[in-house]
């Protein structure tokens, strides 16, 4: 287990020094092309200086940003008891040294998504629809994913692959307007006689400014769908029980509404890709494999097929179930699956799993969940609550003016 | 002189080698120590929350004496128990009679709507899990401990400073193992 976290920062190492180069290569060719031949590391200099302004931003103010982005509001334990103790049970799941802050939207489609640098500063957000959706253990699964992206340092990750994309994506579209208006000291030098290899900095810088945002993404999105299957795999770990997520996940894809504070660029934290329904409707093989390589999300009844047809609760089961549906190579490091080889206990606790006490509540509970939900919002949006003796709850508008209020079971009217 | 100079370098990088080795040791059984407060601070809480739990069942329950005595009993036990393994045999025993007065209760809906039994049996449902979830993470850490200290050549770094081999938290006696059967009819 931490083994694989050792494993994931030299893979996010790897992948911004990749990154990083491609954006140096880049600004030195833009440097060649417009501030003329030999100005190169002037133009290194300059990308250089626009991804660490970026890179700073992001590092001091992207949670933030994020989650007042989405509109979400902090609770406490008193306003969502349910929630606050599965996210406890998963901190404690996942080894995690502190309970992440806790934050609820209110839109109606099912969505979560965690952010954070540090495991210490995390926070985990979820939608009041997926609240009102889903049973305690799907929950529980929803959570566990989360908190796994925590755990294993997917969010710094896609936080440093995010920011190096945005660059080179800044750059080049700035390089190619330059281009198109005909800037550039190079035409001048032209004119002036200059000499042939100003056509081939012209030409590379072209084919540079076109092909490397693309090959950037296509690097950010395989590192992303990665990482959503290990964040399942760590997830039916830490739960030893796959179906809640599977379940979760297939409840969560058939909603119908979108999220409305989602965008592109924190798309990837999500459990589910919150902007693209059409990737289910493109059914055709080909079609669904194009919508495969431009998502942040691996396809949802994969995720769901992979879940359910695990033999226990473990990264080795994971590993044999996504090799026996996708029929690829595995996903797990191997360090991981090395790790847990001889683990008696894993075995041991995913046959207690099927006896735990919460599965006779867990219907139960959703409807309990769903009531504080609502109260929940209500609070907030100013509503003054009043208890009714025969059981009911009265919730007043802030500008219910009337002196008294009737109770609508039991017509007992209360003075206010 | 080179002679030495090669000898100095090797010995500095096996002293270094040891104390990395040691270093870790160190740290996996400090994480096997933070794993277990984790799992005793469920048990405590789980302890505390019970005389409130019978105090809110005990008007509702009055025919069920025998399974309430058993909660009361079985949490006595907890803090009558000397050693480790004791203690683990008697956190079992409550889990047990937890577990079959909450199946009990089902057949009172008048307590079933009461939320202040709702809020609680929540609660304590939440504890069972988040036992059972640090017992889980414990056991890992322990196993992680275990590896190195039995596996080449953490052993012999293992066996000069000697650090031990952690207990894992299994549950040992057999009944515990059963869930409470629940009759839905």
């Amino acid at each position: 287990m931490w083994e694989q976290i050792a494993a994931n920062r030299r893979k996010s190492f790897m992948l911004v020094i990749v990154a990083a180069m491609l954006l140096l290569v880049l600004g030195y060719f833009l440097g060649e092309y417009f501030l003329g031949r030999g100005y190169g590391p002037y133009g290194m200099v300059i990308a250089g200086i626009v991804w660490l302004v970026m890179t700073l931003v992001a590092w001091f103010q992207g949670d933030n940003i994020m989650l007042s982005m989405a509109g979400a509001k902090k609770i406490q334990k008193e306003d969502l008891p349910i929630l606050f103790n599965v996210v406890e049970e998963m901190t404690l799941a996942s080894g995690l040294s502190r309970i992440p802050d806790i934050y609820v939207i209110d839109d109606p489609a099912p969505n979560a998504f965690a952010t954070g640098r540090r495991p210490e500063t995390a926070a985990v957000a979820v939608t009041s629809g997926l609240l009102r959706r889903l049973n305690r253990d799907e929950l529980q699964g929803v959570i566990a994913h989360e908190l796994a992206h925590v755990r294993n340092r997917d969010i710094q990750l896609m936080l440093f692959a995010g920011v190096l994309i945005g660059a080179i994506v800044i750059l080049s579209e700035v390089g190619l307007r330059g281009m198109w208006f005909g800037g550039g000291r190079s035409r001048s030098r032209r004119d002036s006689g200059g000499d042939g290899g100003n056509a081939i900095v012209a030409v590379l810088a072209i084919v540079l400014m076109i092909l490397a945002p693309i090959l950037a993404r296509l690097i950010y999105l395989a590192v992303s769908r990665k990482r959503e299957y290990l964040a399942d795999a760590s997830a039916a770990t830490f739960t030893r029980y796959p179906e809640g997520l599977a379940s979760a996940l297939e409840k969560i894809s058939a909603a119908p509404q979108t999220l409305n504070s989602a965008n592109r660029a924190t798309a990837p934290m999500y459990i589910i890709n919150p902007l693209k329904k059409a990737g289910k409707k493109a059914g055709k093989k080909a079609g669904a494999m194009a919508a495969n390589a431009s998502s942040t999300h691996p396809p949802i009844d994969e995720r769901v097929r992979i879940l359910r047809s695990m033999s226990g609760g473990g990264y080795a089961a994971y590993e044999e179930s996504y090799r026996k549906v996708s029929g690829g190579k595995g996903v797990i490091p191997g360090s991981a699956l090395k790790e847990e080889a001889g683990d008696e206990t894993s075995r041991a606790t995913a046959e207690d799993s099927g006896k735990r006490p919460q599965k006779e509540s867990s219907a139960a509970s959703q409807i309990i969940l769903a009531r504080q939900v609502d109260d929940f919002f209500y609070r907030s949006a100013g509503y003054r609550m009043i208890k009714c003796d025969c059981g009911a709850t009265l919730k007043l508008p802030r500008d219910f003016k009337s002196p008294q209020a009737e109770c609508p079971r039991c017509g007992a009217s209360h003075s206010l | 002189m080179i002679a030495f100079f090669i000898l100095l370098g090797v010995i500095v990088v096996l002293v270094g080698w040891v104390v990395g080795i040691y270093n870790s040791l160190v740290g996996l059984r400090n994480r096997v120590k933070e794993a277990w407060a984790q799992v005793d601070v469920q048990l405590k809480r789980r302890f505390d929350l019970i005389p409130n739990l019978i105090e809110t069942v005990k008007g509702y329950m009055s025919h069920e004496r025998e399974t309430l005595e058993a909660v009361t009993q079985a949490r006595a036990a907890i803090s009558g128990a000397g050693n480790m393994p004791d203690r683990m045999n008697a956190e079992g025993g409550l889990t047990a009679a937890l577990g079959r007065l909450f199946a009990v209760s089902e057949s009172y809906p008048d307590l079933k709507a009461s939320t202040n039994f709702l809020s609680l049996q929540e609660e304590l449902a939440s504890t069972e899990n988040k036992i059972s979830f640090a017992r889980q993470f414990y056991n890992e850490t322990v196993m992680r401990m275990n590896n190195k200290v039995q596996m080449f050549p953490g052993n012999i770094i293992a066996g000069m400073f000697n650090f031990q081999n952690e207990e894992f938290f299994e549950v040992t006696d057999e009944e515990q193992r059963e869930a409470p059967k629940v009759d839905f009819n």
